[in-house]
């Protein structure tokens, strides 16, 4: 109950932080010049070519997607970037050591610090999410296949790499942990996409490949379900020419929704690696 | 963050019933003397203000026992008194105040009790009187034969340096009668200077002995000091601190 209270103390600690190094602002304001920008692309979009028919729904689609994969990287972007001071400087500066004088664990430190900044991933990730999939349907009439769920899938990818950040900061210098963590989520992105590869092919090797980096750093897991969930029906998609869908999953911006097994190594991979984190900042001379 | 708000957030983790916390930080921010800056952020404080605030963190909810690393580093000669009055104020509320330093100077001044550690080792553990930090005092004197300075060895050991005669152990009061007797016995006194054997000559001669166990029994402090005290500090350079050295 003691360790519940201090995480909650370091999480609130955090959030404060977070909004007074004008983050939160940052990213209110970033989301509504994207809407905005969003709603006036799509907006020329439908002046130019109504969407009526399959086709035109599927070019939509593939904007929206498009849009979402950006949407997405800048999430990851900032995933890392406020999750790779989380521990470091706090042990630098003699802060930590201060911090823990106090009937404070270092795992509840750790775990405020992810908590605090998740919290502010998801709420952003859902609410510019919904905004931006909200001023799409506005200007164009689109609603993705399954739109309510698309939003969690960013969120919870943006968490999978806040997990990697913050553990990395534990014993890594912020830059070299944040640099570390881009290029994890570069390389696990590409091997998505050889996956998607050999799965269209049925290439072993390849589809291998694909599972091994899914395994390790799970983002691209939760990237292919917000494609998926991003994409018209296959009714859609067969009316649309699309005739061969598994030929058309190799595409970077096409996904399907995540199975349950998939689902669970995402949570259990974000615990475990919460658990090493905890191992390597016990272990870690102040 | 203020120093303020950094001071509510340690009130919250201690644990500190809220009713408690604004006399706690009002009290820790006044003793350590932040009171004209207690709303501005710690982000612009100077490293010795940032060791004040550190300073105040440790003295809420009014501890029994105070772990001060290194408490006075990068203070200007103000802020290392401001320390040593914080300390004493500490230790006169009944506190226990353990006080990690390199500089010795400043251990000599706060400390009652000193241990010296080596590699991690306890080398020694004594109370300041018992480290024998015994005072003295140099008196460079010409035109004085040997009779002359027999008459000095009566108030304590006496060595001879040049034109510096150096007397251990003399007690304050004896000084004026010590210059009466040179002067007495056909010496022309240039120059007096009270001295003491400072913590940092006990330290290297302690460090010595340890490092040189055919000197004494190393298990045993006291045994490990006395023999060191005779050596290694009596065939250094006049035996002063440096704040008193001629």
């Amino acid at each position: 109950m003691r360790s519940v209270a201090a995480i909650a103390i370091i999480a609130r600690l955090t959030l404060r932080e977070a909004v007074r190094r004008r983050l939160l602002w940052a990213l209110a304001g970033l989301t509504v010049v994207i809407v905005t920008l969003t709603w006036w692309a799509f907006s020329r979009i439908a002046d130019a070519s109504p969407i009526t028919g399959p086709v035109e729904m599927l070019g939509v689609s593939q904007v929206t997607v498009m849009l979402a994969f950006m949407f997405s990287f800048v999430l990851a972007m900032t995933a890392v970037f406020a999750g790779s001071p989380a521990i470091g400087p706090e042990i630098e500066s003699g802060l930590l050591l201060a911090m823990l004088a106090r009937p404070i664990r270092r795992s509840d430190v750790l775990l405020g610090r992810w908590f605090g900044l998740a919290s502010v991933l998801v709420v952003y990730a859902l609410v510019a999410g919904y905004l931006e999939l909200g001023a799409v349907d506005l200007a164009t009439g689109y609603v993705p296949s399954d739109a309510l769920t698309a939003p969690w899938y960013l969120a919870g990818e943006s968490l999978v790499l806040l997990t990697l950040a913050v553990v990395l900061s534990t014993r890594i210098a912020s830059v070299a942990g944040g640099a570390l963590a881009v290029v994890a989520y570069g390389l696990a992105w590409m091997a998505g996409v050889m996956g998607g590869v050999g799965e269209a092919f049925n290439n072993d090797v390849l589809r291998g490949a694909g599972t091994f980096s899914r395994l390790v750093l799970p983002s691209d897991v939760l990237w292919r379900g917000t494609a998926g969930a991003l994409t018209p029906p296959e009714s859609v998609l067969a009316a649309g020419g699309v005739a061969n869908a598994s030929l058309y999953k190799f595409s970077p911006f096409s996904g399907a929704a995540p199975s349950l097994e998939w689902l669970a190594w995402c949570v259990f991979w974000v615990v475990a690696m919460l658990g090493l984190g905890i191992v390597l900042l016990r272990r870690r001379e102040l | 963050m203020t120093a303020r708000e950094v001071l509510a957030l340690h009130c919250e983790l201690a644990g500190l019933p809220r009713a408690d916390w604004q006399p706690e930080i009002r009290a820790a921010i006044d003793l350590v003397g932040l009171a004209d800056r207690a709303d501005g952020r710690t982000g612009t404080y100077s490293k010795g203000m940032q060791q004040r605030l550190g300073l105040a963190v440790a003295l809420l909810g009014r501890p029994n026992l105070v772990v001060l690393d290194e408490p006075t580093s990068a203070l200007d000669p103000v802020g290392r008194q401001d320390v040593r009055r914080i300390i004493g104020a500490l230790r006169d509320r009944g506190a226990t105040v353990f006080l990690n330093s390199h500089l010795l100077t400043e251990v000599e001044r706060v400390c009652d009790r000193v241990a010296i550690v080596d590699h991690g080792r306890v080398v020694s553990e004594l109370t300041m009187a018992e480290l024998g930090l015994e005072r003295g005092v140099s008196v460079r004197v010409t035109g004085l034969d040997g009779v002359g300075r027999d008459l000095a060895a009566r108030y304590g050991p006496t060595r001879v340096d040049g034109e510096w005669l150096h007397v251990d152990g003399i007690a304050e009061t004896d000084v004026p009668a010590l210059v009466g007797r040179l002067v007495a016995g056909g010496g022309a006194i240039h120059a007096v200077v009270p001295t003491h054997h400072s913590l940092e000559e006990r330290f290297m001669a302690l460090l010595g002995a340890t490092s040189e166990p055919a000197v004494g029994d190393a298990a045993d402090p006291a045994a490990g000091i006395e023999p060191a005290a005779d050596g290694p500090a009596d065939a250094a350079p006049p035996s002063t601190s440096d704040e008193a050295r001629p």
